[in-house]
């Protein structure tokens, strides 16, 4: 009979590990977790933590040293740029390595794998967006690009093997958190994921297209009616090419099919699919002044990003010196090379060019099962790629997707993105990232760029996304090119779906890489970009329609009036909070307010309106009262015309609304055509007002009226843990704002580059070197950059190995 | 005497095992130790409870300390602690004491069938 307590306690026991080391639902193994040598204790680190330490890779060719400044910024000394790009791979690892993997599996359509099919099976849905999309497609083909480049693909290889040296060695307790909290490990790194991760990339930058929306509002509204919604010329659009530029006849004239009244414009068939689109504000501002308008007499180059405000930071900041070049600025986690920064010659910086570069068309299937399809007559047969989804906890989804000759059909009978119409449409997406290329090469020829034409020379590696590059060099030099691989496109090609039957409607080239528009060293003596409309009617190509205006005509308004320019000038610009937006909206509303409809609480607080000074400064509330004003006249104005369907829509952009505003105060639809009578705009204007004042009443109610308590911005973390994000951010700014700091997207990185001879550099960013939670270098600067305060950046000389300011050095023996 | 040298050799051997074993290995420890020093079943488990309940808690603590409760105050708003790091110590500690203390007592059990 002794042995059944000894049974019993026996089950217990084990039974207690079973449960402490299994996860339940979304938590993890509190067993592991809680464990102090195993779980989240050991990434619990000191603040006294002694990061030197001598390391030994037979990878490496010879010694290098990395040195660590105050902020866990490296400093790379390394004798070759193999053993650099090893050594950054390795870096990025340490301190960044579940971020790294996490974005390439979300860009590889694998997050069902880490987080299961997601509540209605959200992540399901993402992972299938971007299989069919031809993320992974894409990035095999740029891979087979990058290992065709003997540069790019020796520095990938180092990188990689950099990567997999830390990963290799990782003990389960080193695991970062984020592992731990989910349960799961690493795998090895690969060039391919490389690959992937410069494809997200372009996915955030050049994935957005509205072509189901217009070409559903194409078949709902007159011809007239869309005009009027959708006009393809702002007139306050101050383009980033002067409207005075000249431009070559076009070397690739293009030419509308024959059919394209009948079957293309006059076409009133409606989508039902909805795509996974990406964050539309991911744009960024960018402006270099010549040394004409500078004190110094030498140019300074700005640039900030604009991307999601994550944690871990998307940017890894760091320097990068060999005999050949020394670079400084900040890089991807995921990829070699400095990304946006400067050198001992010269600086770069870049903003989104916003092409559209995705194209639908649309495609009859011969039958259920997919495998031909309508081209030219005959049916032609499609390449089923078979994507295979794994799930945690589940069993892998099996997705078959066509192949046509435009590309991948992203939507049919079988997926049809967010939506859950069932449909017998099929459209085809061709996208330029799905076309070879190297974008890598961008950056493995800038850093040693010494002059205008080596930059010319490095940005022609740029195909997807296209971007305007910015340029400043010691020499005096300033230049800015829109470069990219960009379709010559007729007018309104691809602004709506196309017919897929034939080839009359596929691209007939790219625009020759001459045919790009640039400038280098313009009259007005600066250049600038802020994600605006590239340049008038007078460019032989056709642009597309959808940019912003605002933070560009703000920038060169400024840039026209300065001169005896300072850094200091630069960096008051960079964070200016002034919303030109407003100035342009607020009129309207003041305007056509009828004040005797108003109680007193709402004179109250059309008072605070009419004060403010159009400054998104934090502790404003005007900005808060004309965001929710102008946003109930929008619903008023709109609603009524666009919820008589239930299709994918878009709404009109803000400034066609204020621009026919201005313009008409009979704008047609003012009108609510659900009602008999005819609305004017002084009533509409104080029936958005009224039906704003609750919310605003509440707002002030919940101590949330002054803009940066509104706006709300956070760095977040990328599993959208409150825990492990720094919300509630005193930060002003907005969508118009060149401080474009939004609750949370905005400036990702903030750079000022003075180059004087020892170049004078200065930089921010919301986070901190570190992607661990637990470390006091997760969110080191953020403080500075809700401040608008700057860093400067300290380029390390050979022979201040030894200063004072290096507090960690990392010796690489081979 | 047993016991307080049962606890102190549970807590030792527990953190070596630490250093080669995954977590559990704790309960390999508490039930080794168990086996060679017997106590009454009660005691047993007295002290494998109280060994992990100071290893835990002292390292948790220990480690919390040098991290000026950066993770801690985290960890404790994932998991339903309401941001309280010495909360999240205690239950690391409880954690690892139970899985110690039910070791050990079979531990004990064992010894009595031999």
């Amino acid at each position: 009979m002794r042995i059944v307590p000894f049974f019993l306690s026996f089950l217990l026991t084990v039974g207690l590990i079973f449960v402490l080391n299994t996860q339940w639902g979304a938590v993890p193994p509190v067993g592991k977790f809680l464990s102090p040598q195993h779980g989240c204790w050991q990434n619990a680190e000191s603040v006294d933590k002694d990061f030197s330490a001598t390391l030994s890779f037979p990878d490496l060719k010879e010694k290098a040293r990395v040195c660590f400044d105050e902020h866990l910024i490296p400093h790379i000394f390394a004798s070759n740029e193999e053993d650099a790009c090893y050594i950054q791979g390795y870096l990025h690892a340490k301190f960044r390595l579940w971020q790294m993997e996490f974005q390439t599996h979300a860009a590889a359509g694998r997050l069902s794998e880490i987080l299961g099919a997601g509540p209605g099976n959200g992540y399901l849905k993402y992972d299938r967006e971007m299989r069919r999309l031809g993320m992974v497609y894409g990035a095999e083909k740029t891979l087979l690009e990058i290992e065709k480049d003997s540069t790019t693909k020796k520095d990938c290889d180092a990188y990689t093997a950099g990567v997999n040296a830390w990963i290799s060695n990782l003990k389960e307790s080193d695991l970062p958190i984020e592992y731990k909290l989910l349960n799961y490990r690493p795998e090895p790194w690969s060039n391919l994921k490389i690959a992937l991760f410069m494809k997200n990339m372009a996915y955030d930058l050049a994935g957005s297209d509205e072509d189901f929306e217009l070409t559903n509002a194409k078949a709902l509204f007159s011809k007239e009616d869309f005009a009027k919604l959708y006009p393809t010329r702002q007139d306050s659009a101050d383009p980033v090419f002067p409207r005075s530029m000249a431009y070559l006849s076009p070397g690739l004239p293009v030419k509308a099919p024959a059919t394209a009244d009948s079957l293309y414009f006059n076409n009133t068939d409606s989508v039902t699919v909805r795509e996974v689109k990406p964050e539309k504000n991911n744009g960024s501002n960018n402006w270099a002044v010549s040394g004409k308008k500078t004190q110094s007499g030498r140019p300074i180059l700005c640039n900030d990003p604009h991307l999601g405000t994550n944690l871990p930071s998307i940017w890894y900041e760091m320097q990068i010196r060999t005999p050949e070049f020394n670079t400084y600025g900040v890089s991807f986690p995921g990829a070699p090379y400095i990304v946006i920064g400067f050198n001992d010659s010269c600086a770069w910086g870049i903003t989104n060019a916003g092409r559209d570069v995705r194209d639908y068309y649309s495609i009859h299937f011969k039958d259920t099962t997919r495998r031909e399809y309508r081209f030219k007559g005959d049916w032609k047969a499609a390449d089923q790629r078979i994507e295979t989804i794994k799930i945690r906890g589940e069993a892998d989804f099996i997705d078959i997707v066509s192949y046509t000759v435009f590309g991948p059909v992203m939507y049919d009978r079988t997926f049809t993105g967010l939506s859950t119409t069932p449909t017998e449409q099929a459209y085809a997406v061709h996208w330029s990232a799905n076309d070879p290329s190297n974008e890598l090469a961008v950056f493995s020829h800038l850093r040693s760029a010494k002059n205008y034409d080596d930059y010319k020379h490095a940005i022609r590696y740029l195909s997807t996304p296209g971007q305007n590059i910015v340029f400043a060099a010691k020499s005096g030099d300033i230049a800015i090119w829109q470069q990219g691989q960009f379709p010559a496109k007729w007018k309104e090609q691809g602004a709506f779906v196309m017919p897929g039957t034939d080839s009359s409607y596929m691209w007939q080239g790219n625009i020759p890489a001459d045919e790009n528009p640039y400038m280098l060293n313009p009259d007005r003596n600066f250049v600038s970009s802020a994600n605006q409309l590239a340049s008038d009617t007078s460019y032989p190509y056709f642009l597309g329609s959808s940019y912003p205006i605002y933070r560009g005509k703000i920038i060169n308004r400024k840039l026209e009036k300065y001169n005896s320019i300072t850094v200091k000038d630069m960096i008051n610009m960079q964070t200016d909070n002034y919303d030109l937006f407003a100035e342009m909206a607020r009129p309207i509303l003041l305007k056509y307010i009828d004040v005797s409809q108003l109680s007193p609480d709402e004179q109250k607080y059309l008072g605070m309106i009419r004060a403010w000074r159009l400054r998104n400064d934090p502790e404003e509330r005007g900005p808060t009262i004309f965001k929710l004003w102008w946003s109930k006249l929008e619903k008023g104005i709109f609603d009524d015309e666009f919820s008589v369907t239930t299709l994918p829509m878009m709404r009109p952009y803000e400034s066609t609304l204020v621009e026919a505003l201005l313009k008409d105060s009979a704008y047609k639809f003012v009108d609510n055509i659900h009602t008999p009578g005819k609305e004017t705009l002084a009533q509409v204007v104080t029936e958005a007002f009224k039906n704003a004042v609750p919310e605003i009443a509440q707002a002030e109610k919940e101590d949330r009226l002054e803009w940066a308590k509104y706006k709300d911005t956070w760095a977040r973390h990328l599993l959208r843990l409150p825990a492990f994000s720094r919300m509630h951010l005193p930060i002003g700014g907005g969508t118009h704002s060149i401080n474009a700091a939004k609750q949370f997207h905005g400036p990702s990185w903030r750079m000022i580059v003075h180059l004087t001879n020892k170049t004078e550099a200065y930089g921010v960013f919301p986070g901190g070197e570190s992607g661990n939670p637990g470390s006091p270098y997760y969110d080191t600067f953020i403080d500075h950059w809700v401040e608008g305060k700057y860093y400067p950046l300290w380029v390390m000389e050979q022979d201040e190995l030894k200063d004072k300011r290096v507090k960690w050095t990392m010796i690489f023996n081979k | 005497m047993k016991f307080i040298v049962s606890i102190l050799l549970i807590a030792l051997l527990s953190f070596l095992s630490g250093l080669y074993l995954p977590w559990w290995g704790i309960a390999l420890a508490a039930a080794l130790i168990s086996v060679l020093i017997q106590q009454r079943p009660g005691m047993a488990f007295l002290s494998g409870f109280l060994a992990l309940l100071l290893l835990w808690g002292a390292m948790a603590w220990g480690i919390d300390g040098a991290n000026n409760s950066i993770l801690s105050k985290k960890i404790a708003l994932i998991l339903p602690l309401g941001g309280n790091s010495l909360l999240l110590i205690l239950v690391t500690a409880l954690v690892g004491a139970l899985v110690g203390g039910s070791a050990a007592l079979t531990g004990s059990y064992l010894k009595k069938l031999l």
